[in-house]
């Protein structure tokens, strides 16, 4: 179960950039949700997944992760809870460190790390089975450096290390965003796939209405900060990409009238 | 060159080599360029000198250099990580307050070490003769470091420090507090520093507060000397290089002191500046190599 309630996030407070990247936003997520979440650029959906995962601390409000209160907790603590991919294929391995080296730092993901050897034998039984399962032929080649893989492979190893050890709640930003076309409908194959198969609850960001309806059982739109859209189920499946894009303008023209407003 | 100032050479580059272990780990690993060694060499002499002066075991000096040189890494490394100072300064901060504590723990600007029983001496009882003996001791000593560097970059523990070098977000989203590693990884480095100070001490027969000077700048140029030799590659590949690097680079400033042309002689002091030199040299040496290579 996830809880946010009341969140808020200001960047640059007080000053003449002041933005709200989030504003009181309560969002309940159940166990087994798949989110799918779109919304404009700069309307906060990064930040949204970024104050879940803890990278800032936010400025009120609560967030609860599994039955506990992780308000509190700097990022590296929640990363015990939290599986995650991010929209720069760099962003979510080594380069510098071989394929079973990064898994064997994601298989210690939240619990203790010592002076044990890093990469073990049975960890390798493991690592090639899951590898296996993306069909990139990745499993032959545990010692190679992940620097030398495509951006494609490197987003495939980083799913594979966020759902290593089940978490609480998989994120993804637009994790699909830097690939080509074909790279990227076989991660998004690859990610409904893992979902489905784990029972994962996840939180997915996209740019693409098409993926937003087609994937997931709820699907968030975010306007400046706020959630102006939250449909589930039955609901969600009837929706289309002209009812969301309705909606996307009606959120514009909001606006727009209200600025016309200000300014008289 | 002589064959003793070759042998001299040689022992000084397995000394030292311990010490640019330390510096391969904070440049190269962790990405954090740490001055603080500059203090830290002299720190791990005066502390196992006045231990050793105190009656102490020589051998239990060097645990206690180890441990100071630890925990003079650990300032630095809080110093960043905690009141968020750029590492090189918080280095420079360390190194230049270890120049007041280190004349503090000697009480004056140098402890001799003439006639006191240091870590050569249970090996000369063998009957070796001195050089050997030192060779012997420091080659096993310097093995020893390299080795268990090796070892621990290959734990758990040491991937995560390999991480937090290459890729902060990533090893966060691991679950890994990465100030907690900068910290242990920066001490660490200053450990092995310390611990070459001692022993440099020991061999030459005194601690002095200045003899840290410029440590940095030839832990440096050894780690490069090292990589254009060994090329650069793995973990393993990168300690085994640091120390080659060490004695390659300790026997090229001796063959550079014995270099005389006319009344010309390069002098003792004339060393860092060939140094800089040479560090120059080798960092710039890929760019100007790119750029001509686009032509
Ligand atoms: N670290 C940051 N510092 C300053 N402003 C930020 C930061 N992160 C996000 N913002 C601002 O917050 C708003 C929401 O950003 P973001 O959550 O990244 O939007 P989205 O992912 O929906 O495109 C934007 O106006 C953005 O400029
Ligand atoms: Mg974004």
């Amino acid at each position: 179960m996830i809880r946010l309630d009341g969140i808020g996030k200001r960047f640059h407070r007080g000053g003449i950039n002041e933005v709200i990247a989030l504003d009181e936003i309560d969002l309940h997520i159940r166990p087994g949700d798949f989110v799918t979440i779109i919304g404009s650029n700069g309307a906060g959906k990064s930040s949204l997944l970024n104050a879940l995962a803890g990278t800032f601390a936010v400025d009120g409000g609560s967030i609860w992760l599994g039955g506990r209160d992780v308000t509190a907790w700097p990022a590296y603590r929640r990363a015990a809870l939290i599986g995650r991919v991010f929209q720069d294929p760099l962003v979510g391995t080594c380069a510098s460190l071989s394929i079973e080296q990064n898994l064997a730092l994601a298989v210690r993901r939240g619990r203790g790390r010592g002076l044990g050897i890093g990469v073990k034998a049975h960890h390798r039984i493991l690592f090639r089975e899951q590898l296996a399962s993306l069909g990139l032929g990745l499993e032959d080649r545990l010692k190679a450096r992940v620097g030398l893989l495509s951006g494609g492979q490197r987003q495939a190893l980083t799913m594979v290390m966020a759902t290593l050890i089940q978490p609480e709640v998989l994120l993804l930003d637009e994790h699909t965003a830097a690939l080509d076309p074909k790279t990227a409908s076989q991660i998004l194959d690859l990610t409904s796939r893992l979902i489905a198969a784990r029972e994962l609850t996840t939180l997915m960001v996209t740019h693409n209405m098409s993926h937003a309806l087609a994937l997931g059982n709820r699907l968030v739109m975010l306007h400046r900060g706020r959630v102006i859209l939250d449909v589930a189920g039955k609901e969600k499946t009837r929706l289309t990409v002209e009812d969301l894009l309705a909606r996307f303008y009606a959120s514009q023209g909001e606006t727009f009238a209200s600025d016309r407003a200000l300014l008289g | 060159m002589t064959w003793y100032a070759f042998i001299g050479a040689v022992e000084q580059g397995l000394l030292y080599g311990i010490m640019v272990l330390g510096v391969y780990l904070t440049f190269r690993v962790l990405d954090f360029p740490d001055l603080t060694v500059d203090g830290s060499l002299p720190l791990g002499a005066a502390v196992s000198a006045v231990a050793i002066a105190n009656g102490v075991n020589a051998f239990i000096a060097l645990i206690i250099a180890m441990v100071a040189g630890f925990l003079a890494g650990c300032v630095t490394a809080l110093l960043n990580t905690k009141l968020r100072i750029l590492h090189l300064l918080a280095s420079i901060l360390t190194m230049i307050a270890l120049y007041s504590v280190n004349i503090r723990i000697m009480d004056g600007p140098n402890v001799s070490l003439l006639g006191v029983t240091t870590v050569l001496d249970p090996i000369m009882a063998w009957g070796l003769p001195g050089y050997l003996a030192a060779l012997l001791l420091f080659a096993a000593v310097a093995l020893v470091a390299t080795v268990a560097m090796i070892w621990f970059l290959h734990t758990e523990l040491g991937l995560a420090v390999l991480a937090t070098g290459d890729n902060p977000r990533m090893i966060t989203a691991q679950g890994v507090n990465t100030h907690k590693i900068i910290i242990l990884g920066v001490g660490l480095s200053n450990a092995l520093v310390a611990v070459s100070g001692a022993l440099v001490a020991q061999n030459q027969g005194a601690a002095d507060v200045n003899m840290g000077v410029g440590t940095i700048i030839a832990g440096l140029a050894s780690v490069i000397v090292g990589e254009t030799l060994l090329g650069r590659g793995g973990i393993t590949r990168g300690c085994i290089a640091a120390l080659c690097g060490s004695v390659v680079y300790r026997v090229a400033i001796a063959a550079a002191l014995s270099f005389k042309m006319g009344r010309f002689a390069v002098t003792p002091s004339d060393l860092n500046l060939i140094t800089a030199l040479l560090v120059v040299l080798a960092l710039t040496v890929p760019t100007i190599k790119a750029r001509w290579s686009r032509r």
